[in-house]
């Protein structure tokens, strides 16, 4: 692919906030010239309002959007040399096919020479395109996406298969240096959506420029792209290949969001020895905290099933179920209390003992995002602490109003069905099965996420109440930070692709943080601790 | 730039301003001068004396009852003939698009001419002009407002509702009462209030078509402000408005509830 | 069969009675008289009178206010109208909701009371009798149908659609005049259709703020004054005649056109 190592676009730190609700979170990326990058995440994770950003369309709350080396944050989007293809097309309903796609050329202008004005200076002249020339480009456009016959129709009267077309060709036709495409094949039926999927590539191999797609789905991601960047509430998860993305997800959520795949709890007991479902196995990691609890996980097709008294076996497991799945059979299976997925081409009883296999290269461990739910708050009473705007009985002898942290453990947080029977209400974010256990993320009012570990599944979207026993809230006293005095240094998602970029960009953006922060008298916080610019340098420099 | 990129998205919202304004001046204003002058005398103290007149003058209530009987005899008579003509049209083809047309032409026509056009028949065939004339008149002139609605929520009734019905064992007379009227609530409240509110309000017709004999809720509020009865007027104009916001009220909800009450049928 | 019969006849009577009136005037248009017979025989004498009857001038004047009442307000209000619908929909739900709300008030509100309140208000502000009173009051209940007519269309608009232009180089004065315009056109004309006969129809707002002094009449109010005390003359069934035909005309032919597009379109996107 034509991809070179020069940089097109870098979204350097960049937060969209609306009201209180942040729907991009310190988003730093860089993508270079003649790339297809993908944004994919679910549905509200911020990867439309990350693409309309660099439209133009929205304007960051705070960050920079570098494009070319220019900065054009603050450019509007008829002045930007990117354009999008939208997800329900957006044609003009009264223009034809032609003249949505000449609509751009028309408002265009170009470079006619120069010449010289009579004060002596050279003056460059501009000129719009003549009729015979946007004929020429229409024409041309509309070739290329098939449609050379389609100019004077009315658009209403095509299909959205073509109306994409036209959208493409309507984008195209200014030869853009990026083509934004918000979920474009989105209203398109499967059929028809992976016909486009391979024109887009197609076009995007011939153009040579970089494409910037959003998605939600994750096999169109996988198959186009050439770089995925992962996003989830606002933040970004990972940038990687779509390799990379599968076999090294960097999370337990692109884990669960990328593919199937069985996600346990585990300790890593020390480097290249893990242990999990009761049983120690060889891996490939290294690095961690002894007997720190680390998720595993592992893919179906890297489950392999065996004879239970084969060499490989590394433990026994029962059959719960087998389903036939085409190609393949999906059996599940219960070892040491945990329920595990694998894909075999043998069809298995129900209730056999069949033995597990993994090579150790397939257990993908990962350290777990959180292992404590942790809450910034005050002491409402004596024995009473606010949490996300409830009070929850604590034992506390602590004055009321003084600041405090609160710990649960995931286990200690209880969901009720019905929001009134808890203390406070909150939404369920999310739910991941954990073989044993469902993990799910419940998000309060004011947008805490507290992780609970429970036996049921929860409905994403569920409206639910949370408890707290009272012996199972852990309160200290905590310093207080001034939000307003201090500056964070963000955290820059490695690019799996291109580490030097992203590393390059993680640089440029502390330093000018520090910079700032300097400028402001202000303090930072990297890594979660609040230090002094001095410090701060110091700490770097002995890195 | 920056600024100029906000400035825009709030121009946009700048569009409205002069529209805002004229009607808070010519709408808002005027309608807050009506309540201010019911509690206020001619010298413009404040007053209950404007409510009293009007609560204890017996001709005043006496108008209000009869335009309150003319109101509700008319709404009935357009609501029985009307709705007929509403489910009528509603079966044939294409929803009888060109003889709703036809129905509603007439409401085109500046209602004046369209009453003293009627007065000039009866005049001709020596109908005496009374009350009985006032209701022909009133019926005629609204009853293409009480078609229009129903013939709209009649149409848009999910033609497997009555399917539905038919086959779970309903008859021609059971499926009209158990499902079409119910559905068509939205309809009869819409068609209801836009005739009944008018009528009570009307202005002029009642006098014409009785020969100044019988004065409705309308011509009365017009004679005291020409009076120069403000403060009466002004209370009669309060007590129509609440009229108003009640139908509009009673509208609104059941245009709102409108599918959930098709809902709560299953 | 016997019940189709029924219902055929049931609609034929109810036809009849609403176009009864309708059709007797035009008969009797012809008649040259007011007393409903045919004594002189068929005559155009009635349409005749319209230009020589000695209240010609004052009719004449007064269908001239009317329309010129008419187009002022109807333009007025559907320039104010169409920038108050984009106005309107840019602003935050919060103001939204009571700035729709007091956009419905004039079409749900009772026209006596609208009437009596304009007055109150002239009176109170001392503003001068005449064709403004008039004009104002009229673009205050015309505007919001205009609204009413233009900001669905806004809100059906793909929102992307106004960004699509942005994005391929128009400027937001551009996108407005090529993308959103064409675009809400028809809903701007037919805003503005419906303002014109809604001012032209009017009677009540007109003849309680007209003003005793001035002696502006439109049609409506002239016919008032002049009908109500003395009866119809018969240059009134003319008149009477030629508006019902007008009307209905115009307003039947614009309806099949549309019922036919409609047709077409259909017909169009079944193939």
């Amino acid at each position: 692919m034509a991809t070179s190592n020069e940089i097109i676009i870098q979204v350097k730190n960049v937060t969209k906030a609306y009201g209180n609700k942040e729907a991009v979170k310190n988003a730093s990326l860089v993508i270079k010239r003649g790339e297809f990058v993908t944004l994919l995440g679910p549905s509200g994770c911020g990867k439309t309002t990350t693409l309309r950003m660099i439209a133009g369309f929205e304007m960051p709350t705070s960050g920079r959007i570098i494009f070319n080396g220019e900065d054009i944050t603050d450019t509007p989007p008829h002045l930007r040399k990117v354009n999008t293809v939208f997800q329900k097309y957006a044609l003009f309903p009264h223009l034809n096919v032609f003249n949505n796609v000449a609509f751009g050329l028309k408002l265009k202008v170009i470079p006619n020479g120069t010449k010289v004005n009579r004060k002596g200076e050279t003056v460059e002249l501009f000129r719009k395109y003549t009729k015979a020339e946007i004929k020429e480009k229409v024409n041309g456009a509309l070739k290329m996406v098939d449609l050379e016959d389609y100019g004077h129709r009315n658009v209403s009267s095509l299909s959205g298969g073509q109306q994409q077309r036209v959208a493409i060709a309507r984008a195209l036709v200014n030869e853009p240096e990026v083509l934004l495409l918000d979920e474009p094949l989105g209203a398109l039926d499967l059929k028809m959506r992976k016909d486009m999927q391979l024109e887009l590539m197609n076009m995007h191999e011939k153009l040579g420029i970089t494409f910037i797609y959003v998605t939600h789905d994750q096999e169109e991601a996988l198959t186009m792209s050439d770089k995925i960047v992962i996003m989830r509430d606002g933040v970004i998860q990972q940038i990687a290949s779509p390799e990379k993305i599968y076999d090294e997800p960097a999370n337990a959520f692109v884990a669960d969001f990328i593919g199937e795949s069985t996600i346990l709890s585990g300790v890593m007991l020390e480097d290249y020895m893990v242990q999990f479902c009761d049983t120690v196995f060889e891996c490939v990691d290294k690095g961690f905290k002894r007997n720190e609890p680390i998720d595993v996980i592992i893919r179906p097709e890297d489950l392999k099933i065996r004879e239970p008294k084969d060499k490989d076996t590394i433990l026994t497991a029962e059959v719960l179920s087998c389903v036939f799945k085409g190609d393949h059979y999906q059996v599940t299976v219960i070892a040491g209390g945990n329920e595990l997925i694998a894909h075999d081409t043998a069809s298995y009883e129900v209730g056999e003992t069949v033995g597990l296999y993994i090579k150790p290269f397939d257990l993908h461990i990962m350290r777990k995002a959180r292992i404590i739910n942790e809450i910034d708050t005050e002491m409402a009473d004596e024995n009473l602490v606010y949490i996300s705007g409830g009070q929850f009985e604590c034992n506390s002898n602590l004055p009321a109003g003084t600041p405090v942290k609160v710990s649960v453990d995931f286990d200690d947080v209880e969901i009720t069905d019905d929001a009134d029977d808890g203390v406070i209400g909150a939404t369920v974010v999310s739910s991941i099965y954990k073989g044993s256990y469902y993990q799910c993320i419940v998000r309060t009012d004011d947008y805490y996420d507290f992780f609970v570990d429970t036996d049921d599944d929860w409905l994403k979207g569920d409206r639910v109440g949370i408890k707290i026993a009272k012996d199972k809230i852990i309160v200290e006293e905590r310093e207080v930070i001034d939000e307003d005095e201090v500056i964070e240094i963000p955290e820059v998602v490695v690019d799996e692709v291109d580490p030097e970029l992203s590393e390059q960009l993680a640089e440029e953006i502390k330093t000018e943080v520090i910079e700032q922060a300097i400028e402001e008298d202000m303090d930072v916080v990297y890594c979660g601790e609040v230090m002094d610019v001095e410090t701060l340098e110091a700490e770097l420099k002995e890195d | 730039m920056k600024q100029f990129l906000k400035k825009f998205h709030v121009t946009k919202r700048v569009f409205s301003y002069p529209y805002i304004l004229f009607m808070l001046l010519f709408v808002i204003v005027p309608l807050v001068m009506i309540f201010a002058y019911a509690f206020m005398d001619n010298d413009h103290n404040f007053t209950f004396e404007n409510f009293k007149i009007f609560f204890t003058s017996q001709s005043s209530l006496y108008v209000l009852g009869n335009s309150l009987f003319v109101g509700v005899v008319t709404t009935v008579i357009c609501l029985v003939l009307g709705y007929p003509v509403a489910y009528i049209l509603s079966k044939s083809k294409n929803s009888g698009k060109v003889m709703v047309l036809l129905f509603v032409l007439p409401m085109w026509v500046n209602f004046l001419i369209r009453t003293l056009a009627t007065k000039a028949i009866f005049l001709a065939i020596g109908v005496e002009l009374g009350m009985g004339t006032v209701l022909f008149g009133m019926v005629y002139n609204y009853l293409p407002f009480m078609i229009l609605p129903l013939h709209t929520s009649i149409c848009s009734i999910d033609k497997s509702y009555i399917e539905a019905a038919k086959d779970l064992g309903a008859d021609g007379s059971t499926v009209f009462l158990k499902t079409i009227l119910p559905l068509s609530k939205s309809g009869i409240m819409s068609g209801i209030t836009m005739v009944f509110i008018p009528t009570i309000s009307t202005f002029a017709i009642s006098q014409l078509l009785s020969n100044g004999k019988i004065f409705l809720f309308g011509d009365s509020i017009e004679l005291k402000f020409s009076q120069d009865m403000y403060g009466v007027g002004a209370v009669m104009s309060l007590v129509m408005l609440a009229f108003v916001l009640i139908s509009s009220f009673v509208m609104n909800h059941y245009n709102k509830n409108s599918v959930s009450v098709g809902r709560s049928l299953w | 069969m016997v019940k189709k019969i029924f219902e055929k006849s049931y609609l034929l009577i109810i036809l009849a009675m609403l176009y009864a009136p309708i059709i007797f005037i035009i008969v009797y248009s012809f008649s040259g008289s007011s007393n409903f017979n045919f004594k002189d025989g068929f005559t155009f004498a009635s349409y005749e009178a319209i230009f020589t009857s000695d209240k010609s001038a004052s009719l004449w004047e007064a269908v001239g206010n009317t329309f010129l009442i008419a187009s002022v307000s109807s333009v007025c209000a559907t320039i104010m109208g169409t920038f108050a619908s984009i106005g309107i929909f840019a602003l935050g739900k919060r103001i939204r909701r009571p700035v729709e709300a007091v956009n419905q008030f004039p079409i749900i509100n009772s026209e006596i009371v609208m009437a009596v309140s304009f007055m109150i208000f002239f009176v109170t502000c001392r503003f001068a009798e005449g064709y403004a009173r008039l004009i104002i009051a009229h673009i205050a209940f015309c505007t919001p149908y205009v609204v009413l007519s233009v900001l669905p269309k806004l809100e059906s608009l793909d929102p992307n659609v106004y960004e699509a232009a942005l994005d391929l180089g128009a400027n937001p004065f551009k996108a407005m005049m090529k993308v959103i315009f064409p675009i809400i056109s028809p809903a701007i004309v037919s805003g503005f259709v419906m303002a014109f006969t809604i001012s032209l129809d009017d009677f009540i707002i007109t003849q309680i703020n007209k003003g005793a002094a001035t002696g502006i009449d439109t049609l409506s109010t002239y016919i008032y004054s002049d009908a109500r005390v003395q009866g119809l003359e018969p240059f009134w069934y003319a008149m009477f005649s030629i508006i019902f035909v007008l009307v209905l005309g115009i307003i039947l032919v614009v309806n099949m056109a549309k019922m036919r597009k409609q047709k077409k379109e259909a017909l169009k996107n079944g193939i």
